[in-house]
């Protein structure tokens, strides 16, 4: 038994029809535990008040949207090396979902920013990066879009992620090089010292789990998707062809 | 039932509310496709006489 | 691949679009920006960096679908794929000619468009110092953007989408070493960043244009 029979449609389908229920009920209880108690449950920060609150979305929404990133680079370069086309279907089914994750981040941010900082938007290294990450997550999804062959648009936006990789990370440092922000330290850290109070702490890593899951589930069900559409067709196309 | 969320009302809801709608938006968005193409794909192989899948 | 850059460079100055038509794009926006941001000299001066290279960046991008395009339409993209240079060479060479026919009419004009902008003493030996440099990058990556895009009756619109993004770090480095240069500070971060952006775009890019470009083809 290896990792790559799931690399097989049918097995993929048999698999995640099984366990999506399981991830589906479990991210509906982490999801909405994790927000209900952040939201109802902790006190406020003594500095920023109640917008210490925005950190349940914002923090869990910017990881993923730098993991879901990473999460497409892996499958399209197993797709790329080992030419399995679930993996392809499972890059393709993660970009929106990164998308939105990191507009939820802008946004949230740019809230949280507003009273914080007095300022919806500030060109800081953190923002900035976001800003273009959200820009290589729009390219991709536009090739995607605009290749009619399947195997030749899993093939294109494979480079494409291996390429923006790169450069993603390359205007990370240009970008800091480029200002100095405003955007305090990470949240999370092995580094105690950095991290943040442990009555914030405990409810956002339910939250993160909330939103891992999250992703799971919808890439779960859109790979599903993707599949069917892909039968789809070909079964047209073998209609036609009769 | 809501806490107390002072001076920063505003900006902790709107967040909470543009988030819940967000990500709302994306599941509907996806569970809809999902369905779509699923009864597409039914109808198809109903149509070409052959049930499996 | 001296006959390939020959012939290349033939056929974008019998078309007529490769020297001309970027340089007045690049005017063009050059002379617009002051009525966009009114005519005072200092902060003109204050932009200046930016404009032009912002307006380079852009007059690069006008004929990037032009590098493939053609040869696809016309099926000498697949001779060229199977003779007997290796297409990572042709990329190569694709990206030189496009950088002779853009860029470097850009890096010679725009000392002269600084003029326009009120651009400080220091700022234009580092502004074509910095465009030298920077621009190769630009037409490599171009290439990158062309290939992914060659297949596709109007990829215009997606080909900006995709390459700019990708210009990034080239701006930031490239501007920035402008500004600090006029300012008088200290220039060898931005210089050899630079540099070394451009070479290790030069020297890996093409791979991956030759791989898009292959995929294409098939």
């Amino acid at each position: 038994m290896s990792i790559w029979e799931y690399a097989n449609p049918k097995k993929f389908m048999q698999t995640s029809a099984w366990a999506l229920p399981w991830v589906a009920g479990l991210t509906l209880v982490t999801l909405i535990g994790g927000l209900v108690w952040g939201f109802f449950f902790t006190p406020d920060d003594y500095k920023q008040g109640s917008t210490v609150k925005i950190i349940y979305i914002h923090v869990p929404a910017a990881m993923m949207a730098i993991n879901v990133w990473a999460m497409m680079l892996v499958t399209s370069l197993i797709w790329l090396i080992r030419r399995h086309h679930v993996s392809a279907l499972a890059a393709k089914a993660a970009a929106p979902v990164g998308m939105v994750m990191t507009l939820i981040a802008l946004i949230t941010g740019a809230i949280w920013g507003q009273p914080m900082w007095g300022t919806w938007w500030e060109w800081d290294p953190r923002l900035t990066s976001f800003l273009i990450l959200f820009l290589f997550y729009l390219g991709y999804i536009a090739l995607w879009g605009a290749i009619d062959n399947p195997d030749t648009a899993a093939d294109l936006t494979g480079v494409l992620c291996l390429v923006g990789s790169v450069f993603a990370i390359l205007s990370r440092y240009a970008v800091n090089f480029w200002n100095q922000g405003l955007h305090q330290g990470a949240s999370l850290s092995l580094d105690k010292e950095e991290n943040v109070a442990d009555v914030f702490w405990y409810p956002l890593v339910v939250s993160i789990t909330g939103f891992v899951l999250l992703f799971l589930a919808l890439v779960l069900i859109r790979t599903r998707t993707e599949i069917r559409a892909r039968r789809l067709q070909a079964l047209e196309t073998r209609e036609r062809m009769a | 039932m809501i806490p107390d969320l002072g001076k920063y009302a505003g900006a902790v809801l709107g967040s909470y509310a543009v988030t819940i709608a967000l990500l709302l938006g994306l599941v509907a968005v996806t569970l809809w496709r999902s369905a779509k193409v699923k009864r597409a794909l039914a109808a198809q192989e109903a149509r070409m006489g052959q049930g499996d899948g | 691949m001296i006959a390939l850059l020959a012939r290349d460079l033939a056929l974008a100055v019998r078309a007529g679009g490769g020297f001309g038509l970027g340089l007045a794009f690049f005017l063009i926006v050059v002379t617009l920006v002051p009525f966009g941001v009114g005519p005072e000299g200092g902060v003109l001066a204050r932009i200046a960096p930016g404009i032009l290279w912002l307006g380079a960046l852009l007059a690069c991008l006008l004929s990037l679908d032009r590098i493939f395009a053609l040869d696809y339409e016309d099926g000498s993209l697949d001779l060229l794929a199977t003779a007997p240079i290796p297409l990572e060479g042709v990329v190569t060479i694709k990206a030189a000619a496009h950088w002779i026919t853009t860029g470097l009419p850009l890096v010679a004009a725009a000392p002269v468009f600084g003029i326009l902008l009120h651009l400080e003493g220091a700022g234009f030996f580092w502004l074509t110092a910095s465009l030298a440099l920077g621009t190769p990058a630009l037409s490599v990556l171009g290439t990158f953007g062309a290939a992914l895009t060659v297949g596709l009756k109007r990829g215009g619109l997606l080909l900006s989408l995709l390459v700019l993004p990708l210009y990034v770090p080239t701006l930031i480095f490239g501007a920035e070493l402008v500004r600090r240069g006029v300012a008088g500070m200290e220039t060898t971060t931005p210089l050899l960043m630079l540099a070394g952006i451009t070479a290790a775009t030069v020297a890996l890019v093409p791979f991956a244009s030759a791989a898009a470009i292959r995929v294409n083809l098939r």
